[in-house]
């Protein structure tokens, strides 16, 4: 569910760190309807490009604290709440280039009372400004 | 004759949830949408709209009492989730479901609200230990059912025979009208043949649905059509959210019967629901002198969001339009019902 608003575009931009690109984020929701603590968040399937980043290059911030996403399993107390942006972080030295770039993510939720969980998917070209 | 004004009408907020996932609309909105459509109550998910749930801050708990008395909505029901699964690699106990009921208790009652929809997969043990704490404050806690299952559903039979045994007032149901869908919803199958699901099976199994044939032999039928592993999720899905049983299975138990979730998945112009037949269930209650409300749930949103904006207010809007109606008739017996099973 939620499928189209997974990827929030408007904070697509490379991320520098002490004067040196280190990677790219964009803005992302949850497939679910409800706010859920972090250990719910299944798996991150992220690609730009084609080129598929594995979840040890991710961390994801919530209302200004970083989360790597191999860490979330152990997270029963902190909320991602129903609706809010979280900024994906994703290590990439020298970040993207500027311009077109097709966008692809798939997430699950490890929801109890239903044998699958949820899941959405979502695809967007967005622009990614220098 | 019971006096059928007793029944009463509330709104759940799952209604308006993808309003408020885009920020469309605040719970304050939510709040003041229910007054604007003169819908006496209100249900709240907790997890949905109330920051970091269950600890509730303060300055939300003044904010929420100050909008009530605003608007002048009555708070009633707090739905409330067990996430069996939260601590990595392990499910949780028993006696931490109760711990996490027992506060979610005490949240009900700093938010004013005196019943709590407790999720379908609550162990009879568990609600049995919550009683005695839901009694001292005057809280009920009400197990929903929701499709698949139903009244005469083993795991509904064992809870019964507990509140039969523990006879505590606080212990009864949160019936999902999911249970009552005669038809297939529409905007589900007409989802499934836009994600490119073989036409043939989608009328096959709608069809078949609406014929009230079994449906572990249909999902079946379904695979042996060669269905996709997707479409097999989605089927799965739609048997797990809707379920024609007998309203009249009801009558046996409505002292148990604290909430009704009035599902809607798709409100006609006609003030009509495509799935549910309101104008048969509602007798049902009548008849049986439930006294608490049906409170609308629009579930329909995500099936048309591919196509359409979906507008959760203007669906509310329609339903309470047909249940006030509805609820004004006098309707002296079920009509139209097949025979009582037992």
């Amino acid at each position: 569910m939620y499928d189209k608003y997974l990827i929030v575009g408007e904070a697509f931009k490379n991320v520098t760190e002490n004067g040196k690109v280190i990677g790219f984020q964009l803005g992302m929701r949850l497939p679910y309807y409800r706010g859920v603590v972090l250990s719910l968040i299944g798996k991150t399937d992220l690609s730009v490009d084609g080129e598929v980043f594995s979840p040890e290059q991710m961390s994801v911030t919530l209302n200004g604290k970083e989360y790597e996403l191999t860490g979330l399993e152990n997270e029963p107390v902190a909320k991602w709440e129903f609706g809010e942006i979280g900024i994906l972080t994703v290590k990439k030295p020298g970040g993207l280039n500027p311009g077109k770039h097709a966008v692809e993510l798939a997430q699950h939720m490890k929801i109890s009372y239903v044998p699958f969980g949820f899941h959405g998917h979502d695809r967007k070209e967005l622009t990614l400004i220098e | 004759m019971n006096d059928q004004s007793s029944i009463k009408r509330c709104v759940s907020f799952f209604s308006f949830q993808e309003e408020y996932f885009l920020r469309k609309l605040t719970l304050e909105d939510c709040i003041a949408t229910a007054a604007r459509l003169d819908i006496p109550g209100i249900e709240i998910i907790g997890d949905q709209m109330i920051p970091d749930y269950p600890d509730i801050s303060d300055e939300f708990l003044r904010k929420w009492h100050a909008w009530l008395e605003k608007y002048e909505r009555v708070p009633v029901c707090l739905d409330t989730f067990l996430d069996f699964n939260k601590y990595n690699n392990r499910r949780m106990s028993e006696d931490e479901v109760l711990a996490t009921i027992l506060h979610d208790i005490q949240n009900a009652r700093k938010l004013g609200f005196s019943l709590i929809r407790i999720n379908h997969d609550v162990s009879p043990w568990a609600l049995e230990k919550s009683a005695p704490t839901a009694e001292k404050y005057g809280i009920k806690l009400g197990l929903e059912i929701h499709a698949p299952h139903h009244l005469d559903h083993e795991f509904e039979q064992r809870h019964i025979e507990m509140m039969s045994r523990t006879q505590s007032p606080s212990l009864g149901f949160v019936v999902d009208m999911s249970i009552f869908s005669d038809r297939f919803p529409r905007v589900v199958s007409d989802r499934w043949l836009r994600d490119g699901m073989d036409p043939a099976i989608v009328s096959y199994f709608v069809e078949s649905y609406n014929a009230h044939n079994c449906l572990d032999y249909v999902c079946d039928q379904v695979v042996q059509m060669g269905a996709r592993p997707e479409d097999i999720g989605m089927v799965y899905y739609g048997v797990r959210h809707n379920l024609y049983s007998n309203p009249e299975r009801m009558l046996e138990y409505m002292p148990l019967i604290f909430h009704v979730h009035a599902t809607l998945n798709e409100m006609l112009p006609d003030y009509t629901e495509f799935s549910v037949p309101y104008d048969q269930i509602i007798p049902v209650f009548q008849q049986g002198g439930y006294n608490g409300y049906l409170s609308s749930e629009y579930e329909g949103g995500k099936h048309i969001d591919d196509t359409e904006e979906v507008d959760g207010v203007e669906q509310v809007r329609r339903h309470q339009v047909m249940l006030k109606h509805l609820l004004s008739i006098e309707q002296p017996v079920a009509i139209a019902m097949p025979v009582r099973v037992h």
